[in-house]
């Protein structure tokens, strides 16, 4: 018999040691499914986690890609990770980073074509603002009305993206582009443009600005109050309110940092690797950077290798359906299983398997 | 078991076997009638009409008068008690185990307990009653195991011996009542008039015009059967319940509107019961829960940035000071023992030289020791001038250490009186009397 038994105090070795175990699990179960699939499983696995970084042929595109996908990811995971840890369950991320993109390219648009070097700051803070005010919607209604967070900003990235179709149609519709939908060329203006910083990495201002998230959200949930008040509420909601803690306050603020990072994120996707607002502009960044978060143990530094690992297995599975011809539906369950993976040996830091029978105390 | 080896591998066989048991934390429904809540605990209830006319007859043939179809939320504690009990006697129990069972009763209601106690006994049930009240074990029970760390250390006739020999033996060392110095009282510290606030608990009590005042060097003590507004008194007071700004006064400052904070940096310090999850974050560390209540007093941050080496000092002091058993301050709370974590996180309020301390059960659920040092720290911080409020369901920890008593009853708080001359009939009618329960034993 196999049974779980509790530990007086988790474990610090498997907090660590889980993601590394459920990556290395995700691989065999994975490998077995591609073998079912008729694919050579070492393959796949070389394909989808060492060719897009040291392929001769491949990499030279694929690499600068890994900090390209990465940034968003980190940037909308560390502020997420900062909620989820208070426990106010941020899910609409994605509707935050539409809403941010769309607010920093207005005010780049709107410039257009004046060349000023304060247009691109200026487009920062408003893509900043942007998510902030989007998220500002369900956290005031959570407070004012007690209504659910989870709910109100999920439906959010629906409202997020009927607004994004008719700006792409409408009123932000490039207006030398011959009628098709999409807005200028953000990343062809200079004075808007985030362009990568040094040739042939994929950094870009956006990477830069996740950098700065991780060894911020570091520090305050290290050394700062703020952070133990956040910790200590998701831990122990009534012992956060024995020290203090304000629920209303925590939840603004909470809500209005993932928002803000996801709208930054927005902003710099939109300036840069996207270069223009589009119908089809989001790609499922504010929701992987869901997995990600818990991926890195909502801990900043595993969010930062959760999120590079994340971008990775895009990478790679886009280079594995090219390369051996697997279905995207077998890539999209690849990262589920890491998933799955994750939260199943999760509990292996809280518990310790036994082997046998629970001895009998007399 | 009647001669035969017994060891049941779940409650079902237990129970067929003619063994029922009343916990200490009641096993009921709120939202649930007391006929429903019986039918719960039964393998294969009888239909509700039946079974209301079976808890009726029981109920009256023992003197626990109740009727099946009221709401168990809108019970007393005492009433809820005796479902459990009813919802044991319908199973006709050949041992009945009680854990605990007068930590939510008046002395009266005890009484009426102790009779249909003694009525089952006559009538052959044996009964298993588990207590640290050693008074009640000497008025109820034939003959005394004594445990101690899971241990068994002695058997006695309990009408035989004395209540303190009885805890000498539960401790293992002779005991040293708190020494306590008289002195005069100084101005008042802590002022409470015509407070009255919704309680946040579901099934909770409001506070209905509370008013009291505690002076520097004064222990108030606030008795009450359970569930009477002592945790909304304890949350009004440690400023997680706000209330009108003149309800509450801290060394003469309007503090009712304050939050838990600015209350701490007024001199309020608090001590809620439940340790696990309010009083401390299990899952943290003692390092970290040091901070929790502590970071205003002890000024353990600068610009909002913790300083971890101070906080880690503090929670050694705490360690060192209150004789916590633990292996270090990097050690969840949640690993302690009840009795350690609760001298912790009494020792982490007393720590912080406060001028008024607010108290919620300092002693429940803490071995006989352990409960006499957290005493006689109480008393050491109202000597030195604090002013002390304890909340607590131990009549005898009470008189023990309290200059003045009041009792809590529904919301409402008698007017404090001084300890001194205060009979133990005059206390439970403080208390509440018998909550209407006094009509069970007429007819008998």
């Amino acid at each position: 018999m196999v049974r779980l038994e509790k530990r007086p105090s988790p474990s610090a070795f498997w907090q660590w040691a889980t993601p590394i175990l459920a990556v290395l699990l995700t691989m065999v179960a994975g490998g077995i499914m591609f073998a079912l699939l008729g694919k050579d499983p070492i393959a796949a696995m070389r394909t989808i986690f060492w060719d897009p970084l040291f392929n001769a042929q491949f990499a030279s595109y694929s690499r600068p890609q890994l900090l390209v996908k990465a940034g968003p990811l980190i940037l909308i995971a560390i502020g997420l990770s900062l909620g989820f840890r208070a426990g106010i369950w941020n899910i609409g991320a994605e509707g935050q980073y539409i809403m941010g993109a769309i607010a920093g390219a207005a005010v780049g648009l709107y410039f257009f074509p004046a060349e000023n070097r304060l247009i691109f700051p200026l487009m920062v803070v408003a893509g900043a603002l942007g998510g902030w005010a989007w998220a500002m919607i369900p956290a005031i209604l959570k407070t004012r009305f007690n209504t659910n967070e989870i709910l109100v900003s999920l439906l959010l990235v629906y409202v997020a993206q009927n607004i994004l179709a008719s700006m792409a149609v409408g009123a932000m519709r490039n207006p030398d582009g011959g009628g098709f939908p999409g807005s200028r060329n953000l990343s062809q203006y200079p004075s808007a443009a985030n362009l990568e910083l040094i040739p042939g990495t994929g950094m870009h201002w956006g990477v830069i600005a996740a950098f700065m998230a991780v060894i911020a959200a570091y520090i305050l949930l290290q050394r700062h109050i703020l952070g133990f008040q956040i910790k200590l509420a998701g831990q122990a909601p009534r012992a956060a309110r024995f020290a203090g803690v304000n629920p209303t306050r925590l939840v603004v603020l909470c809500m209005g940092i993932s928002g803000a990072l996801a709208g930054l994120a927005g902003l710099f996707e939109v300036a840069g690797p996207a270069g223009q607002i589009s119908i089809d502009f989001n790609v499922g960044y504010g929701f992987t950077a869901i997995i990600v978060a818990f991926l890195g143990r909502l801990n900043p530094i595993g969010i930062l290798l959760a999120g590079l690992l994340m971008a990775l297995t895009y990478i790679g599975g886009e280079l594995a359906q090219f390369m051996l011809g697997l279905p995207a539906a077998a890539i999209q369950a690849f990262q589920g299983m890491l998933l799955f993976f994750l939260l199943a040996v999760d509990l292996l830091t809280n518990y310790r398997v036994r082997l046998g029978a629970k001895r009998e105390v007399a | 078991m009647r001669g035969a080896p017994y060891a049941p591998a779940q409650p079902a066989e237990a129970r067929r076997s003619g063994v029922a048991m009343v916990f200490q934390h009641f096993s009921l429904f709120d939202a649930l009638n007391v006929a429903e809540n019986v039918a719960l605990g039964m393998e294969t209830p009888p239909p509700m009409q039946e079974l209301s006319a079976r808890i009726k007859a029981v109920s009256e043939e023992y003197g626990l008068p109740l009727d099946p179809s009221r709401m168990v939320g809108d019970l007393s504690a005492g009433e809820r008690q005796r479902v459990e009990i009813i919802r044991c006697l319908l199973q006709d129990p050949k041992l009945l185990i009680m854990d605990e069972p007068t930590s939510v009763l008046t002395p009266q209601e005890v009484e009426i307990l102790f009779q249909t106690l003694r009525q089952l006994a006559r009538e052959g049930t044996a009964i298993l009653y588990i207590s640290h009240k050693l008074e009640e074990i000497r008025a109820l029970c034939d003959e005394a195991t004594i445990l101690r760390r899971g241990k068994v250390v002695a058997t006695c006739t309990p009408r035989e011996v004395s209540a303190r020999e009885m805890a000498e033996l539960m401790v293992g060392a002779t005991l040293t009542p708190p020494a306590r110095a008289d002195k005069p009282k100084g101005e008042v510290a802590l002022e409470v008039a015509g407070l009255s606030v919704a309680s946040p608990i579901p099934f909770g009590t409001s506070l209905k015009d509370i008013r009291f005042s505690v002076a520097k060097g004064e222990v108030l003590g606030i008795a009450g059967v359970a569930g009477n507004g002592q945790d909304e008194l304890l949350l009004a007071l440690s400023g997680e319940l706000r209330s009108a700004p003149a309800a509450v006064r801290i060394n003469g400052q309007e503090a009712g509107h304050l939050g838990p904070n600015t209350r701490r940096a007024a001199g309020l310090v608090a001590a809620p019961e439940e340790r696990l999850g309010h009083a401390a974050a299990p899952d943290m560390t003692l390092t970290e829960n040091a901070l929790l209540s502590g970071v205003v007093r002890k000024g353990l941050t600068r610009q909002g940035f913790i300083d971890w080496g101070a906080t880690r000092r503090f929670a050694a002091e705490i360690i060192r000071t209150f004789d916590v058993r633990t292996p270090g301050t990097e050690v969840a709370a949640r690993a302690l023992s009840g009795g350690n974590l609760q001298k912790f996180v009494v020792g982490r309020e007393l720590s912080q030289t406060p001028s008024v301390i607010v108290i919620n059960q300092p002693t429940w659920g803490v071995d006989a020791a352990a409960a006499a040092a957290i005493r006689q720290a109480i008393l050491d911080r109202a000597a030195e001038g604090a002013a002390v409020v304890v909340i607590s369901q131990d009549l005898d920890e009470l008189l023990e250490i309290s200059d003045n008593f009041a009792a809590l009853n529904e919301g409402r708080l008698t007017a404090p009186r001084p300890v001194q001359g205060l009979s133990i009939e005059e206390i439970g009618l403080m208390m509440g009397g018998a909550h209407g329960m006094e009509v069970a034993h007429h007819g008998h």
